[in-house]
């Protein structure tokens, strides 16, 4: 090997006067990191993820982690990232993976727009003694009325309701399926939304049968490789989602890495144990935007038009025309998922570099559907990188109904972003099926982090929509107007349709 | 509220971002409506008084007022009052304008009488105007329709001109100062209607501009507003994506756009339009019978981007009558009289005592409850 190896990208110490010699370390660290030689702890910096799991268990503090403890000689171009991603492709001739959102230092536009508050000319509401109200219908809404007198001379509804979705809170789970996470990692999410009252997907999958009880509560999802479809998924489901195209990944289909893929996601996902589960880049019979017309309805008809029909796809340069032709289509909602979305495997090359910002996107097409008059035809579900409930707030006052979040519900979890989900070695047991690992996690005590973020994050909003002298969600949504942009440059500005701070 | 204008940032941000709104904002302010229901006329001197008594409510930077019954003789024409910054360009443009779609019967200067407390910065001029039948189709397929198009026209593209009412056989008078200097500089007890709003404006930014001060108006619409629309941007860009343009700095006149587009639009009653402006909570529809609850919740689900959030107290002025409503947790004060035919709406009991000291039934609605007081047949 004449490339010879690259430094390590953690260093790992422990304090050995602190170390009790419990073994903890050697027992949680699936890279396997440690191992015991006679009465000795030793370490191979070399396999640490820096996914924490070590850190976390040591009852005694005794570890630290170093990262980069050997940098290369500094350069703007030929970053350390840069030169490690030759050297692997030198030495394996193929495509780079990697896992969770994109990794590259690019500027967050939510962090550069402002939220606003009420002072003196109106009053602030107090969500603790005043009404808030955060619910949210997802779905097809006309856009007038029609009423009718009966005989008696009462005024009845004469306009028909599409089916919607009802969430008490305006933050959903997103995609990820059994087989890129665990089953209690899914068990945990289930039980979260259905407690309170919002919805979870189930990813291309499949639906695994531990998962029924909750089904009022999850949309199952009809991706490329249409694993685990069939009647009876489609009919479990609150909805049901076609996935075209994904923020980590635009232009291509799911990696389930074959090492994921043991016997009970073979069965759910009604793939061969062990095979990799490579979806297509498109679905074949959606070549253009009729056909995906044909396929809602075709989902629809078999659902009998009781089940809203939701159509994700990546934030890429034209999202605002393609999700204004799927407005045009028999589909309640659109799911945009920004670049920033997250993934369990995902060419590194495609997770960095492809798509758009889901802040963009979202002033983008909600901008399209009103000109072109059918903003109330689809509701907009954005995903890819929400980390808040700052984030979620400047979410919809740029024009979404609700928001997906990812990566902030396995955090939730115990995941600590280490990004090597594609190797089913997870320690947290969430990216992994390997039963040791998988048990680590309780779907009971998951499911009260899952939903104490989000009950944590909604408290937020309400507090914010308060300050901003507002008392119900619809009256944030596409409020662009309490929106100020803190060094964006005019154009950015002018696409978000948002006043620079001071204006 | 109102918003100033004709800074030279605003006009720098309104070449950058044509679509943007420019803030305002404003608070406090003295509203009244009042009605005769049976069309019988009343001229403009005691509403004066009445809109006076709340000075304390105003600053003398804004005050207005809409009259409906004032021009009888040209009933049947729409009755555009627009303010000029001169004779000149911006006349000729709105006179091309208004020829090329339709037929201009009679014009004048609006007359006025100079007042010390008024710097007539703008000259008040009235068309009696009517559109054109050859050109009704498509996007205007009636005179409404190309009335609103002159309006949002003028309002948003010609410089120095500003249409501040175009209903038929009403008018709006407005201008910066006391109500009792405006109402004196419109020389307004000459005027005698069936349908008075007036409003007594305290701005808080850029006062000197008349196009902001209150009645709003649109067509038949005319709005007086007490309070600050915090889901102003909402609203703003819902009804701009029917074709609306909020270009007066103000986001009372979002309300003259939503009463057009829910009540003359989509042909819904007043009691739905303010069901849909400042609907019921969650919880209360939750509680209604199944029937009631599924008409709340469509009103809800269709019209939220029309729901107005914040503090308001409102009365609009229409053809068959007027409308007052508060905001869903009654963050302004709106008070009701009634005698006989006669109904009253306004800020405060005393000023409807001025109006008529005889007043019966006085009392204060529940938030979001529709007051409204119709012309009898």
């Amino acid at each position: 090997m004449t490339l010879g190896s690259v430094p390590p990208k953690f260093k790992v110490n422990i304090d050995r006067d602190q170390c009790m010699d419990c073994g903890r370390c050697i027992e949680n660290c699936s890279y396997g990191v440690y191992r015991r030689e006679g009465d000795k702890i030793l370490i191979e910096s070399r396999k640490c993820t820096g996914c924490l799991r070590c850190v976390a268990m040591c009852p005694r503090d005794a570890i630290t982690l170093t990262e980069k403890p050997i940098d290369y000689r500094s350069h703007p171009l030929w970053t350390r990232e840069v030169r490690e991603d030759i050297i692997k492709q030198a030495r394996s001739g193929k495509i780079i993976l990697s896992g969770m959102g994109n990794a590259r230092d690019l500027p967050v536009v939510y962090d550069r727009l402002l939220l606003d508050a009420c002072q003196v000319t109106n009053p602030s509401i107090d969500p603790l003694r005043e009404p808030m109200e955060l619910r949210t219908y997802i779905g097809k809404k006309p856009s007038k009325l029609k009423f009718k007198k009966t005989e008696s001379g009462d005024v009845e509804l004469e306009t028909k309701l599409a089916p919607n979705l009802k969430l008490n809170t305006p933050i959903m789970i997103g995609h990820m399926s059994f087989g890129a996470i665990s089953l209690n990692s899914q068990l945990s999410m289930a039980k979260a939304v259905t407690e309170l009252g919002t919805y979870m997907g189930t990813g291309e999958g499949g639906l695994h049968k531990d998962l029924y009880p909750y089904q009022d509560h999850m949309i199952v999802q009809v991706a490329s490789g249409r694993f685990g479809v069939n009647i009876d998924y489609l009919e479990r489901g609150a909805a049901i989602e076609i996935k075209i195209g994904q923020g980590a990944k635009p232009g291509i289909g799911g990696h389930l890495p074959g090492e994921k893929v043991n016997e009970e996601v073979s069965r759910t996902r009604m793939i061969p144990v062990g095979s990799d589960a490579i979806s297509p880049a498109p679905h074949h019979d959606i070549y253009s935007i009729e056909d995906l017309v044909q396929l809602i309805r075709s989902l629809k008809e078999a659902t009998e038009w009781k089940k809203p029909v939701f159509v994700k796809i990546a934030a890429v340069h034209n999202v605002a025309p393609i999700a204004a032709g799927i407005a045009r289509s028999s589909a309640d909602a659109v799911v945009i998922d920004g670049f920033r979305g997250g993934t369990g495997a995902a060419p590194k090359v495609f997770r960095d570099n492809v798509g758009i910002p889901i802040e963009v996107a979202i002033a983008s097409v909600d901008q399209k559907l009103r000109e072109q008059g059918v903003r109330n035809e689809i509701s907009i579900i954005a995903s890819g990188g929400i980390r808040s409930s700052a984030d979620l707030a400047k979410s919809i006052a740029l024009g979404a109904d609700a928001v997906n979040i990812g990566t902030a519900a396995l955090v939730a979890l115990g995941c600590r972003v280490c990004g090597n989900c594609y190797r089913n070695l997870c320690p947290w047991g969430i990216a992994t099926q390997r039963p040791e690992l998988v048990s680590r996690l309780d779907p009971e005590r998951g499911a009260i982090q899952v939903s104490n973020l989000i009950k944590g994050w909604t408290y937020e909003l309400s507090e914010l929509m308060g300050a901003a002298g507002i008392n119900s969600i619809e009256s944030l949504r596409g409020n662009r107007d309490r929106l100020r942009g803190y060094m964006l440059d005019e154009q950015m500005l002018k696409i978000l349709d948002v006043l620079p701070a001071g204006a | 509220m109102s918003h100033g204008n004709n800074s030279e940032i605003i006009d720098e941000y309104i070449t950058l971002h044509s679509s943007l709104s420019i803030f305002r904002v404003i608070k406090m302010c003295g509203i009244i409506g009042f009605i005769d229901r049976t069309k019988s006329r009343m001229d403009g001197s005691s509403i004066k008084a009445a809109l006076s008594l709340m000075n304390e409510r105003g600053s003398g930077d804004g005050a207005g007022y809409a009259a409906y019954g004032i021009y009888p003789e040209y009933a049947d024409y729409y009755a555009l009052h627009v303010f000029f910054d001169n004779l000149g360009e911006p006349k000729k443009k709105v006179d091309e304008l208004l020829q090329q779609l339709g037929e201009i019967v009679h014009q004048e200067e609006i007359p006025t009488t100079p007042q010390p407390g008024i710097k007539k910065v703008h000259i008040p001029w009235r068309y009696f105007f009517k559109p054109s039948e050859d050109l009704m189709e498509g996007k205007m397929a009636s005179e409404n329709d190309v009335v609103t198009y002159i309006v949002m026209e003028v309002n948003a593209n010609v410089k120095g001109a500003t249409i501040c009412s175009s209903g038929k056989n009403m008018g709006v008078f407005k201008a910066s100062g006391w109500p009792e200097d405006v109402a004196n500089f419109y020389r307004i007890e000459d005027y005698k209607g069936y349908i008075w709003l007036g409003h007594n404006r305290y701005p808080t930014n850029s006062p000197g501009w008349w196009g902001g001060a209150h009645p709003f108006n649109l067509l038949n619409w005319s709005v007086v507003h007490n309070g600050e629309i915090t889901s102003y941007g909402t609203n703003q860009r819902y009804v701009e994506g029917y074709g609306y343009k909020c270009s007066l700095f103000t986001d009372t006149e979002v309300v003259a756009y939503l009463f057009d587009l829910l009540g003359r639009q989509h042909g819904l009653s007043y009691e739905m339009v303010v069901k849909a402006l400042a609907p019921p909570f969650w919880d209360e529809i939750d509680r209604m019978p199944a029937k009631e609850a599924e008409l709340n919740k469509a009103v809800r689900l269709t019209y939220g981007s029309a729901l107005m959030n914040g503090p308001f107290a409102i009365v609009v002025g229409t053809e068959n009558g007027i409308v007052g409503f508060t905001d869903r947790i009654k963050l302004r004060p709106l008070v009701v009289g009634e005698n006989g035919n006669r109904l009253y709406i306004s800020s405060e009991e005393a000023a409807i005592r001025v109006l008529d000291p005889e007043v019966k039934n006085v009392y204060t609605p529940r938030a979001g409850e529709p007051i409204i007081g119709r012309f009898i047949e």
